[in-house]
Parts: C-alpha cells; sequence; structure tokens
C-alpha cells in the first residue's frame, strides 16, 4: 500500500518491542462484540491509475461550466483564477499545515491571514474582518446570532432579497437556538419594506445587495431606521467582485457585513469549500464569531503575528464561547488572498466593471425578445428575467441546446407560484460575446 | 575546488550586520506585508479596460479607493512563496499533533478535486448535468456508512463542529417529535470544547462528566446522571486520552433506556477504521472529520468537512439536502424533506472535501484502510514504550492511535510543558498537542499516525529522549529562550490581546 512505510519486519520489530503477540493485543479494549473480524464489505486497495479512471470517469459524466454557454450565479460565481494562485495554493507549507497554534513555525500562514482581514475590511468598509468563515451563509447565521448578543435582543429581520439558502439556515438555527426569524416574502423586483418592521424587540435587519435577484440597494436609510431602533444592519454579499464598483457596505452604514468570497481565487466545486468573509465595527470585536489573527512582537522585538482574542472561542470558553466553530476556511482564504494581491486595486475595477458590462449587454439582447422581460432595474452582473412560462422548463430546454441559461427561482422556492417564471441570469468576464449571442438564440427559440 | 577565504574581522562584522540589516538569513527571508510593497502602475492581471458607458448600478458607484495595493504576478509570486517559507507541514517533517491526525495528504486526491467535471460544475445547475456528482456523493456516501455501520448520513456539514451541530440537532429534532422536551446533554470533562460548545448553542446545558483516574469516562457517574431530563450525551471514541471505551456499550444500553440518544465525537475514527464500526456500539450520530481519518488537507486551519452518520432513529430528522438514486436517476433532495429539520449550509456541502475523500478511500480499499488503523495504533503505542522511561505516561496500559503523557517528569525542573514543547521547534519539529486533554497535568498528547515509517518514529523518539534528559540535567535556559531557531521566536499574546492589531493601516 503506497501510502503506508512500516514493512512486515518493522511491524513484527515494533509489536516485540511493545511486548505484544500480534497487532490484536493492542484492541484488547474494544468488546468482543464489537470487534470486526472479518473486515468491511468494501473493495479492497486499488493502484493509482485505477483510482483516477475512475474518479474520471465520473467526472465526464458531468456538464463542466467550461464545457458551453454558462449563466449560472445565485451566490457562486464562475471567474477566472489566474494559475499562480492554485500553484501557490498548493505548495506544502500552506496545503499540509495545521491550524498555526504555534505562531513561531506558522508565520506564513498568520502573516497571509492578516493580509487576508485587512483585505475584507477594505473591500467591505468595515474596521475589521476575522480569519474567515465556512461560507456565506453560515457566516450570516453567524452574524444574525452576534447581533442578538449584542443588542441582547432575538428578533432577525430577513429581506425578501436574501439568498433564500441563508434564510433557511437562519430558520433553522433559530429554531434550535428560540430566536425569532422574521422573513419576507421574495423580491424579485426590489421593492419591500422594511423600516416598518423594525420594533424595539429587533435585534437586527439583514439584507443582501446586490440582492438574490441581482438588485442593488442603497441600506443608508434603513441603516438610520435600524440604529433608531437600537437594532442593527447586517449587509451580505454573495459576489464580492461587485464590490470593485460599489459603494461599500460600510459607507452605507452597516454594521455587520457577512459575504460570500468565493468568487474571487476559488472554482465552484458544486458548492463548496468555499469562504464565508465577515466584517463589523471595531467596538464589536469581542462580540465576532471565528478566529482572529493579530498583530504583535517577538521575544527580540520583531514584527509578528498570533491567533488572538481566543478567549471568545470554545477551545477555552467551552460552553461559554461566542460560538462553536473551530475552523476557517484556511485555504480558500489564502486563494481569496493571492488571487485579490494580483488584481490589485487597479485589476479588480476592471474586472468589476467587466463583470458589469457584459451583464448590460447580455440583459438588452434579452430583454427584447418576444416572452421575456427584464424585471431588474439596477444591477452588477445578474438580473431576473420574467418569461413567458416556467422557467424551469425553459432551463431544461435550453440544457438541450447545451447551454446553462441560469436558475429557475422556482428551484428556492418550491410552490411558490409568484416566482414560477422568473429566471435569474449572471454574466461574468468569462462569458464572450459568442455566449451570450447563443444564450439569445436558444432562449427565443425555447420561451 | 573548495576555498576557504578568511576574512578578516572588522569585515566578518560587516558582513554579519548586513545579514542582519532586515533579519533574513539564508533561506529564510524577512517579508514585509502586501500592503507595504505594492505600488501604483503595476498590475498581476491583463484585462481589458472598459469604458462602461452606460451602468445601470442606480446610482451606486463607489467614489473611493479602495487602497488596494498593486502588484506585477512575480512579485505576488515570491511574496508567498516566502511566506510559505515560514510554516511547517506534514510534508516537510512529523506533525505529532494529538487528536489532529496529521497525515500524509496524498497527492493524487488533489489532481482528482481539480477535474473540471468536479471543480468547475455549479451547485445550481440542472441535475440532469451534475449526474456522474450525485453518483460520487452516492458512492462517498456508501463507504462511509459502511465503515461506520450506519443506516443514514448527512453530509453537508462542513467542518467537524458543524457536524455536531447537525447531530445534536437531529437529536432534538426526534425529541420534539416524541413530544419531550429534554434540556440536558452529558459531556464527559476530558471532551473537546466544541461538544459543549455546541450542546450550549442547541439549547441544552450541560453536565460535565468526570473522568476516572485511568482516564476513561466514569461509567457509574454517567449512568447515575442520566434521567428524563437528559437529551443524550456526547461522548469521543477512542476518548481524547487516546483510550477506548471499555464500557461504551453499556452506556449505550443505559442512554437508550433513559430515553436519550448517543453522540459520538468522531475526531479519533483513525484509531479503529476498518477494524470497529461505530453502528456496532450503540452510537445514534457521528461526525467524521474527512481532513482527519480521509487525508483531506488541513489546509493551515480549513476547509473542513464534517459528514455525520445517523441511526434509524435519528435518519428522519437528517438536513437537506440529500442525494437519493431513483429510477435509474440521481436526484438531490432540497426542499421539502418531510421530517428534515432544515437547512446547515448553503448548496450541499464540501463537494472538493468529497471527491478528495473518496480517492483516498478508493486507493486504501477495505484492507488498506484497516491497516491504516492497525499502523496508526501500533506507532503511537510503539512510542509510547520508547519514551516510558523518561516521560511519564499519563495512564498505565498501553494506548490507541495517540500516547498521552503528563508532566512528572519535569517536575523540579523548571521546566514546563510549554517550554518542553518549543524546545522541540529547534529541534525541528512541530511541537504535540499541550494542555490537552485538560483532565491531565501538563498534558502533552501525541499523535504520530500510519504514515510515518520507524526510522522516523526513531529520530523523534530519539530528539524526545534527548530533550527530556537535557530538561532533567538542568538545561532549564535552553528550554525558557526556545525557540531560537525559527522564524521567530516567541510571540507576546498578551499583548496582542489586550492591544488587538486586526488589520493593516495605512499611514497618513
Amino acid at each position: 500500500m503506497r501510502y503506508l512505510p512500516l514493512t512486515t519486519n518493522d511491524r513484527r520489530d515494533m509489536l516485540n518491542a511493545i511486548g505484544a503477540k500480534s497487532i490484536d493485543d493492542l484492541f484488547e479494549d474494544v468488546p468482543p462484540a464489537a470487534r470486526l473480524e472479518a473486515g468491511v464489505d468494501l473493495p479492497d486497495h486499488l493502484g493509482e491509475m485505477e483510482v483516477e479512471r475512475k474518479m474520471t470517469e465520473l467526472a465526464c459524466r458531468n456538464v463542466a461550466a467550461c464545457n458551453g454557454p454558462f449563466f449560472v450565479g445565485g451566490g457562486a460565481y464562475r471567474h477566472h483564477v489566474p494559475a499562480a494562485v492554485d500553484h501557490l495554493i498548493q505548495r506544502s507549507e500552506f496545503l499540509t499545515s495545521y491550524t498555526p497554534y504555534q505562531p513561531e513555525i506558522s508565520q506564513g500562514t498568520l502573516q497571509y491571514l492578516f493580509e487576508f482581514q485587512t483585505q475584507v475590511a477594505m473591500l467591505t468598509g468595515m474596521d475589521v474582518a476575522n480569519a474567515s468563515m465556512y461560507d456565506g451563509s453560515t457566516a450570516c447565521i453567524e452574524a444574525i446570532l452576534m447581533a442578538n448578543r449584542i443588542t441582547k435582543r432575538s428578533k432577525a429581520i430577513l429581506s425578501g432579497g436574501l439568498h433564500p439558502h441563508y434564510a433557511e439556515v437562519a430558520e433553522t438555527t433559530a429554531r434550535f437556538t428560540g430566536d425569532t426569524i422574521v422573513r419576507k416574502a421574495p423580491a424579485p423586483e426590489g421593492q419591500e419594506n422594511l423600516v416598518d418592521l423594525i420594533d424595539e424587540e429587533t435585534s437586527c435587519v439583514v439584507v443582501q445587495t446586490p440582492s438574490f435577484f441581482g438588485n442593488l440597494h442603497d441600506v443608508t436609510a434603513l441603516s438610520d431606521a435600524a440604529h433608531e431602533k437600537g437594532a442593527l444592519l447586517i449587509v451580505v454579499v454573495t459576489e464580492i467582485i461587485s464590490l470593485g464598483l460599489l459603494k461599500s457596505p460600510g459607507e452605507m452604514g452597516a454594521d455587520i457585513v457577512v459575504a460570500e468570497g468565493q468568487s474571487i481565487g476559488n472554482a465552484l466545486n458544486f458548492g463548496g469549500p468555499y469562504v464565508g468573509l465577515f466584517a463589523t465595527r471595531q467596538k464589536y470585536i469581542r462580540q465576532m464569531p471565528g478566529r482572529l489573527c493579530g498583530e504583535t512582537t517577538d521575544a527580540d522585538g520583531r514584527r509578528g503575528y498570533v491567533l488572538t482574542l481566543s478567549t471568545r472561542e470554545q477551545h477555552i470558553r467551552r460552553e461559554k464561547a461566542t460560538s462553536n466553530i473551530c475552523t476557517n476556511s484556511g485555504l480558500c482564504s489564502l486563494a481569496f488572498t493571492i488571487h485579490l494581491s494580483l488584481l490589485g486595486e487597479a485589476g479588480l475595477v476592471k474586472l468589476a466593471k467587466l463583470n458589469h458590462q457584459t451583464a448590460v449587454e447580455l440583459s438588452e439582447m434579452l430583454d427584447g425578445i418576444d416572452g421575456v422581460e427584464c424585471v431588474t432595474s439596477s444591477f452588477f452582473n445578474e438580473f431576473t428575467l420574467r418569461l413567458r412560462k416556467p422557467a424551469a422548463d425553459v432551463v431544461d430546454a435550453l440544457v438541450d441546446r447545451k447551454v446553462l441559461g441560469g436558475i429557475p427561482a422556482s428551484r428556492l422556492y418550491p410552490g411558490d407560484a409568484t416566482v414560477e417564471d422568473l429566471l435569474i441570469v449572471a454574466a461574468t468576464e468569462m462569458n464572450t460575446p459568442d455566449d451570450l449571442a447563443a444564450l439569445r438564440d436558444a432562449l427565443t427559440e425555447v420561451v | 575546488m573548495n576555498v576557504q577565504q578568511k576574512i578578516p574581522t572588522d569585515e566578518s562584522q560587516a558582513v554579519e550586520h548586513l545579514d542582519m540589516a532586515d533579519g533574513s538569513k539564508g533561506l529564510h527571508q524577512e517579508e514585509p506585508l502586501i500592503f507595504e510593497i505594492g505600488r501604483t502602475g503595476k498590475t498581476g492581471v491583463d484585462l481589458p479596460d472598459v469604458a462602461l458607458t452606460k451602468d445601470r448600478l442606480g446610482g451606486l458607484a463607489r467614489k473611493d479607493e479602495i487602497g488596494l495595493p498593486n502588484l506585477s504576478e512575480p512579485e505576488v509570486v515570491r511574496h508567498y512563496v516566502r511566506l510559505s517559507q515560514k510554516n511547517y507541514s506534514i510534508d516537510a517533517g512529523l506533525y505529532p499533533l494529538g487528536s489532529c491526525t496529521m497525515k500524509h495528504n496524498p497527492r493524487l486526491n488533489e489532481k482528482m478535486a481539480r477535474l473540471p467535471g468536479f471543480a468547475d460544475i455549479h451547485p445550481l445547475q440542472p441535475q440532469s448535468t451534475v449526474q456522474g456528482a450525485l453518483e460520487m456523493i452516492g458512492e462517498l456516501a456508501d463507504w462511509l456508512m459502511k465503515l461506520t455501520g450506519m443506516p443514514a448520513i448527512a453530509l453537508s456539514p462542513k467542518a467537524g463542529a458543524h457536524g455536531e451541530l447537525c447531530g445534536v440537532m437531529a437529536m432534538r429534532a426526534a425529541l420534539e417529535a416524541r413530544g419531550e422536551h429534554r434540556t440536558k446533554i452529558l459531556v464527559p470533562e476530558s471532551a473537546h470544547g466544541t461538544n459543549p460548545a455546541t450542546a450550549s448553542l442547541c439549547g441544552f446545558s450541560v453536565s460535565p462528566i468526570p473522568a476516572t483516574d485511568d482516564g476513561h469516562v466514569d461509567t457509574a457517574a454517567f449512568i447515575e446522571a442520566l434521567g428524563p431530563d437528559v437529551a443524550g450525551i456526547m461522548l469521543t471514541n477512542p476518548n481524547t486520552c487516546g483510550l477506548f471505551e471499555r464500557d461504551i456499550i453499556e452506556i449505550a444500553d443505559a442512554v437508550h433506556d433513559a430515553g436519550g440518544y448517543f453522540y459520538c465525537d468522531g475526531a479519533n475514527f483513525n484509531a479503529i477504521v476498518g477494524r470497529v464500526r461505530p453502528g456496532d456500539l450503540g452510537i445514534d450520530a457521528m461526525h467524521i472529520n474527512l481532513h482527519k481519518t480521509f487525508s483531506t488537507p488541513h489546509g493551515g486551519g480549513g476547509p473542513g468537512a464534517g459528514p455525520v452518520v445517523l441511526s434509524d432513529a435519528l435518519a428522519p430528522f437528517a438536513p437537506m439536502p440529500y442525494v437519493v438514486l431513483q429510477d435509474g436517476a440521481w436526484r438531490i433532495v432540497e426542499n421539502n424533506g418531510n421530517e428534515s429539520f432544515g437547512r446547515m449550509t448553503a448548496y450541499h456541502g464540501q463537494m472538493g472535501m468529497f471527491v478528495r475523500a473518496l480517492t483516498y478511500m478508493l486507493s486504501h480499499g477495505a484492507d488498506g484502510l484497516r491497516q491504516v488503523a492497525e499502523d496508526a495504533v501500533l506507532n503511537a503505542n510503539y512510542v509510547l514504550e520508547q519514551l516510558r522511561d523518561v516521560m511519564t505516561p499519563a495512564f498505565v496500559g498501553r494506548c490507541m492511535h495517540e500516547a498521552l503523557f503528563d508532566d512528572r517528569f519535569l517536575n523540579g525542573t523548571g521546566v514546563e510543558t510549554l517550554d518542553f514543547a518549543k524546545a522541540m521547534i529547534d529541534e525541528g519539529y512541530h511541537p504535540m498537542t499541550m494542555y490537552f486533554p485538560l483532565v491531565v497535568q501538563g498534558a502533552m498528547l501525541i499523535e504520530p499516525t500510519e504514515t510515518e515509517s520507524k526510522e522516523s518514529l526513531d529520530r523523534f523518539v530519539g530528539t524526545l529522549r534527548s530533550l527530556a534528559e537535557a530538561a532533567k540535567s538542568g538545561e532549564v535556559e535552553r528550554f525558557k529562550a526556545a525557540p531560537v531557531h525559527a522564524p521567530r521566536r516567541r510571540l507576546d499574546e498578551t499583548t496582542a490581546a489586550r492591544k488587538p492589531v486586526l488589520r493593516w493601516q495605512p499611514h497618513k
């Protein structure tokens, strides 16, 4: 077995050294009834070639985004990742190291986390950010729980533009924590009145921009209204590249910003692993969930970095911790940091413009089709179409024409007749003019 | 030809001074923050400049600069390569962190995870276009259920602690379905901190159960604490002391008789994979850290993956989504999951980790996985035996996959567990897990894993023996000063926490 270095002789010698007659002696505490004498009913080991063949065969039975025109978004986006990113994150010292609990021999990880935290704070327009969360959806519920701790209230109001999965994660968790979630109906056209729902019991308002349907929101007035009632504003961003072009949530008065960082540095990966971004105001840092990296000095006075404020965390505080989380999305946050470093200010702005331009062009091409109407007035790289037919049928018909044309809203709002005819379409820098034309032509045929 | 040039004294001082100008030494390069080396007028990407004639931004365009630095590709590559060189890694050396299972990460796993058919597919594209991915998930599920002897699995949890949350939520949902409101969860004092934190997040109070002097959970105390208010127990097996809980079946029966559920923390599954099925021990739920037992890389702290196997009693309450095979086609159930307690994350879980874990399992097979457990346990016992006379094992007898020592061998030396661990760094090793489990004074928990050769273990043992002897012979200063050969010496964690600096700020 190529991954196991012990030889038969080694095993015999080591058992002798231990004073054991056989390997079974080392498992003698296992109750006899639970000893698996016959082994497990699974196939025996395979060589590298056979494994590769089998996995490749499975992979080839999927239609990859690179196989044709592709317009699926909904919180996960296909962007170009420079080759240097994937090379660097596969360096042994990043890929195969543990959490940096021994800072003297983990400065590589710690310094990039410090850079990551700074980049996230800059992008979101906030004071500080943590070292990342599992993904955007879990970051969102952690933000709600944090707002509940800060305000000592327990009612969160969720916008109808929030990604439905994010809302479901919040509802699921609230069922067990005993908190209240008020979830607004889907708001495909962007208009909804959240202000009137805010009262003295409200801990936070959660609003996403660009929304799940693509709408952009100026949340400044919402922030003022929430603060007036002692509540916090949580802004969710699922397309982080939009912040290259858009006013930051911090500028619009957000108290906590959570985001999905997948768009920068990370592949689609069928939904994971991704990287949750979490940023807030300086005054709330001790209520933050997740790991934090901080600057300090070593015994010789040299600058260095450590994990800090760990008295919030489960390994110290146990049942009194701010969260049960004991991991971040390390390697994905590294990919984010390297990609953003390659982009720089200039590259990110160009990339954001390119996305927007492509989406504007596409929306104009599709809006003119008979039976298709774009219902999103302002957007970044994603918008919603109202179709003459149920969108799910249209998407299936597009697949027959080798186009992955977007997300039927009904997939995420099952049983809701008001969204049955809505198709959510994303365009990125990866889409060529030929792709746009292919979607236009295919949609014209099938709608 | 090898020419030794004699350098005059004054010049050698000058050379030394130069060497220390920014602290770089040989292969170790000091490296500023990326924000301190960026300049305007450079870029690491070549993208077209779009004029943006007709924007649809609704007046929300950014007006201020973000402040990100601009660098070319060679500068970015050099920066992150230099940072990488400041890290220890399993590829470079033995990583004896108990409870963490730092085993070799096969590169085939990485290659497979990057196949476009897995990496370049979207979680919300039509299910007819991802049949291979769903079958891959189905096969992973089948392997994990067979290895654990459990009838159901929830794949979406993102990490071990998220898996714990999944299991405890399923327990509470099952109790609620029975119309019962139980308030308490029993957790041993030796448990990982995530166990009590998870129970608490799910609205339970936590009752700690003591350990016995031999490192096992106190079975009598456990059974006595059971009652109509107890929702269940959370127990790690093998436990955090590296021992198999001999009374586990008796404990499981008692919990079930009292109407509670048994959550098993699967962090230490590596010790028993292929030899013991947790399902045969009477558990109701257990998370599997794919990044431990099944070798997906730790990546400097994540991403992990924590699928949870479930008993028949808890299976109906599993979170969405899950995959099913119906009439020859794979389908992912995302909504309307009957009694399902809900959704734990957007999309379907850590697909990239699933690919790596299945690749690992196929490579090992049933025979190889059993060998993994046997070699992991053999290696730990070998280390325990070779150090028994110079260090102090916390408990009498053998261990499973981890060898646990306490700090009695350091008594009177002035050297503490922390100093001993830091001295290991100067000898080229990452320290073992320290001060955990909490039930052992000055704990040092060593998990060598099965991917270390006997030669590697012998060298490691030799180093620890010499350190133990050095501590006993009064070389206390060497330990207090350590490490001196690492990229940094000990860091001031107190100031870091008291005056937190969590980001770089531009000098204005």
